[in-house]
C-alpha cells in the first residue's frame, strides 16, 4: 500500500486555509495562480527580519554572515532539488518572467539573428510569448508557433516540421497554466538539440507536481517562480548549462555583479553573481529555502497520488453538469481543470463562486492565444494543491449548481 | 426635468434593502442585467469597448437637448446588472449633474466589490468613462 497523505495535517500547517470568505469555509483552488504558505514559510520569513536581517556578500560582520549563510543555503537546496551539477549554474531572479526575460535579453540578443527563428507553442503563457516577440522584433527573427489539437495537446509532428538549423531557441512550458497539459519535454528538448537549437522550459505550472532532474532532462535553461511552490512572492530561478550561462553576457549591471570596476573599464563577478545585480531579496530567498523543505518532506508519491485523486474526482463530478465543457483534456495533465459553460460568461462564475468563499480563476490566464484557437473569451479553471480535498470538490459542484441556476 | 441622481440612489438602496442575503441580492441583480434595455448593434464597435473588463463592456452615449443619454451592454449579466443601474441612476442627466454625482448607493447595497481596483474589473472605467462623456458634452 502506497503511503497516503494526512490531508488534516497538511491543512494545519497552512494558516490561510482556515477561514471564512463571504461567510463561507474558504476553498482555495487558484493554485495555479499562486499556491499557499505553509506556516514555516511564514516562520522563517519573520525569523529571518526578526534575527538575521543583513546585506549579504559584502559585510564582514556576523549578522550579515549569517544572512549570506542562509541566503546560499537555499541555493544549495534548489541545486539538490533540480539535480543541477553545481549552485553556481541556480541564479535568483524574482520570478518565471524575469527569467525569461534575462534568458532573452543576454542569449537571445547574443545569438538570434537576423533572419533566425524562435520557436514557442500555442499553450504558452504570454511571458513566455512577449519576451521572444521583443527579441525577435529588434533583431529581425521570426516566431514560430507549435500548434495544439482541439484536446490540448502540443503536435509533435508540426514541431518537427518547424525545426531547422535557423532555430535558435525553443521556448516552451513544461506544463500550461491554463489547462494543464504535460508537454512531452524530453522529446522537445531532444529534437531541438538535433538541429542545433538551446530550449528553455518555463516550469512554473510544473515544479509544484512533477519532479524535475534539468540533467537527466537535458535542460539548457528551466526557469521557475518560488510563488507557485508554496515559497514567497519576489524569487524566481533560473537553471542554465554552464557554457550557455558563462557565454552569456550580463543582464542588469550594478553591484554584486562586478569583479572590478573601473572607469576603463569593468570586470564581470563570476556565476551565479554575474546575472545577480544589487541586493537580492534575501529574506523571500531564505523563505522560499523552508518552503523546500516543507515540499520534500511530504512523500512524493502520495503528493501525486493526491492531486491524480483530486483530478479525476473533480472530472468525473464536473462533466455530469449540463452543458459544461472541460477545455484540455490531454492525457497527460496535472491538477487543473479549465472549463466553459453554454450560454454562461466564465466571469459571472467567478463572481458567484466568490459569494461562496471559493476561489477559482476565470478569464484567459494570461494565454490569450490558446484562448483564440479555441474561439473563446476564457474559461474557468480550478486548480488543486495537495492540500485539497474531496469534499471541497463536493461543496464546489454543488455550488456551482446553485450558481448556474441563479443565473440560468 | 429627470428625476434627481440621489433620489434614484435612494430607492436603488431601498429596493436591495428587501433582501437578506446575498444570493437574493444578486438574483435581483442578474434579473436587472437581463431586463436592461437592449443596445443597438450599431452602437456595440471596437471604439466604445470599455477597456479593462474580463468581460466585454459597451458604452455609447449621446445629447439628447441638455440630456446624456447612456447605452450599454456586456456580456457578463452580472455586469450587465451593475451597468443597468448605473444606466438608471446617471442616464437623462445634464452633463453637471453626472459629473457631480457620488455614487454611494454601490456600497450602500453592498456592490462595492464591483467596484474595488483588481485589474479584471472594468466598471470603474465604465462610470470614468460615463463621466468623460459627461465632460465631453458639456
Ligand atoms: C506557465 C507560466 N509561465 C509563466 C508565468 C509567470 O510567472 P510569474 O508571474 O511568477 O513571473 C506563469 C504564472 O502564472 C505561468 O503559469
Amino acid at each position: 500500500m502506497a503511503e497516503t497523505l494526512n490531508i488534516d495535517q497538511i491543512r494545519a500547517d497552512f494558516p490561510v486555509l482556515h477561514q471564512q470568505v463571504n461567510k463561507a469555509p474558504l476553498i482555495y483552488f487558484d493554485n495555479a495562480a499562486t499556491t499557499q504558505k505553509p506556516k514555516a514559510v511564514i516562520d522563517a520569513l519573520s525569523a529571518y527580519y526578526e534575527q538575521d536581517n543583513a546585506n549579504i556578500h559584502r559585510g564582514i560582520h556576523t549578522l550579515a554572515e549569517r544572512a549570506t549563510t542562509a541566503y546560499e543555503l537555499t541555493r544549495k537546496k534548489l541545486a539538490a532539488f533540480l539535480n543541477a551539477p553545481s549552485t553556481d549554474q541556480i541564479i535568483f531572479t524574482s520570478g518565471t518572467t524575469a527569467g525569461i526575460n534575462l534568458v532573452a535579453q543576454t542569449f537571445g540578443r547574443a545569438n538570434v539573428g537576423k533572419g533566425d527563428q524562435i520557436i514557442v507553442s500555442n499553450l504558452e503563457h504570454h511571458s513566455n510569448i512577449v519576451p521572444w516577440q521583443m527579441i525577435a522584433e529588434e533583431k529581425g527573427a521570426e516566431i514560430k508557433v507549435i500548434p495544439v489539437s482541439d484536446a490540448g495537446v502540443l503536435d509533435i509532428e508540426a514541431y518537427k516540421a518547424l525545426l531547422n538549423p535557423k532555430v535558435k531557441l525553443v521556448a516552451v512550458n513544461h506544463v500550461s497554466n491554463a489547462i494543464g497539459t504535460i508537454n512531452p519535454i524530453v522529446e522537445i528538448i531532444s529534437l531541438a538539440h538535433e538541429v542545433g537549437a538551446k530550449v528553455l522550459i518555463d516550469g512554473a505550472q510544473s515544479v509544484a507536481h512533477l519532479a524535475v532532474d534539468v540533467q537527466a532532462l537535458d535542460m539548457d535553461f528551466f526557469v521557475f517562480s518560488a510563488h507557485k511552490l508554496f515559497g514567497p512572492t519576489g524569487v524566481g530561478v533560473l537553471y542554465g548549462k554552464r557554457d550557455l550561462l558563462e557565454s552569456m553576457p550580463p543582464y542588469q549591471g550594478g553591484g554584486e555583479m562586478i569583479k572590478e570596476v573601473r572607469f576603463a573599464g569593468t570586470t564581470y563577478n563570476e556565476l551565479p553573481y554575474k546575472f545577480e545585480a544589487g541586493t537580492p531579496n534575501i529574506a523571500d530567498v531564505i523563505a522560499f529555502g523552508a518552503a523546500l523543505d516543507y515540499v520534500q518532506a511530504i512523500p512524493s508519491e502520495a503528493l501525486a497520488a493526491q492531486e491524480e485523486a483530486l483530478l479525476a474526482y473533480a472530472t468525473a463530478k464536473l462533466q455530469k453538469i449540463p452543458g459544461l465543457r472541460i477545455v484540455g483534456t490531454a492525457p497527460e495533465k496535472i491538477a487543473v481543470i479549465s472549463f466553459v459553460i453554454d450560454g454562461v460568461h466564465p466571469q459571472d462564475i467567478g463572481v458567484l463562486l466568490d459569494k461562496f468563499g471559493i476561489a477559482i480563476r476565470t478569464g484567459h490566464h494570461c494565454a490569450q492565444p490558446l484562448m483564440q484557437r479555441y474561439e473563446l473569451v476564457g474559461t474557468c479553471r480550478a486548480s488543486f494543491a495537495f492540500y485539497n480535498t474531496f469534499e471541497e470538490i463536493d461543496r464546489f459542484v454543488l455550488c456551482l449548481e446553485k450558481t448556474l441556476q441563479m443565473l440560468g | 426635468m429627470g428625476q434627481p441622481i440621489n433620489e434614484i440612489q435612494e430607492e436603488l438602496i431601498e429596493e436591495f434593502g428587501l433582501f437578506e442575503d446575498w444570493a437574493d441580492k444578486y438574483e435581483y441583480l442578474i434579473d436587472l442585467g437581463k431586463k436592461l434595455a437592449p443596445m443597438s448593434d450599431a452602437f456595440k464597435t471596437e471604439d466604445n469597448v470599455i477597456k479593462g473588463c474580463q468581460s466585454r463592456v459597451w458604452l455609447h452615449a449621446e445629447k439628447q437637448g441638455d440630456l446624456v443619454v447612456f447605452q450599454a451592454d456586456s456580456e457578463a449579466i452580472i455586469v450587465k446588472g451593475m451597468i443597468s443601474m448605473l444606466i438608471r441612476v446617471l442616464s437623462n442627466h445634464t452633463p453637471a449633474e453626472i459629473l457631480a454625482a457620488d455614487l454611494y448607493f454601490i456600497e450602500q447595497i453592498g456592490m462595492s466589490q464591483h467596484l474595488a481596483q483588481t485589474r479584471s474589473n472594468g466598471l470603474v472605467s465604465m462610470v470614468k468613462q460615463m463621466q468623460h462623456y459627461a465632460l465631453a458634452f458639456s
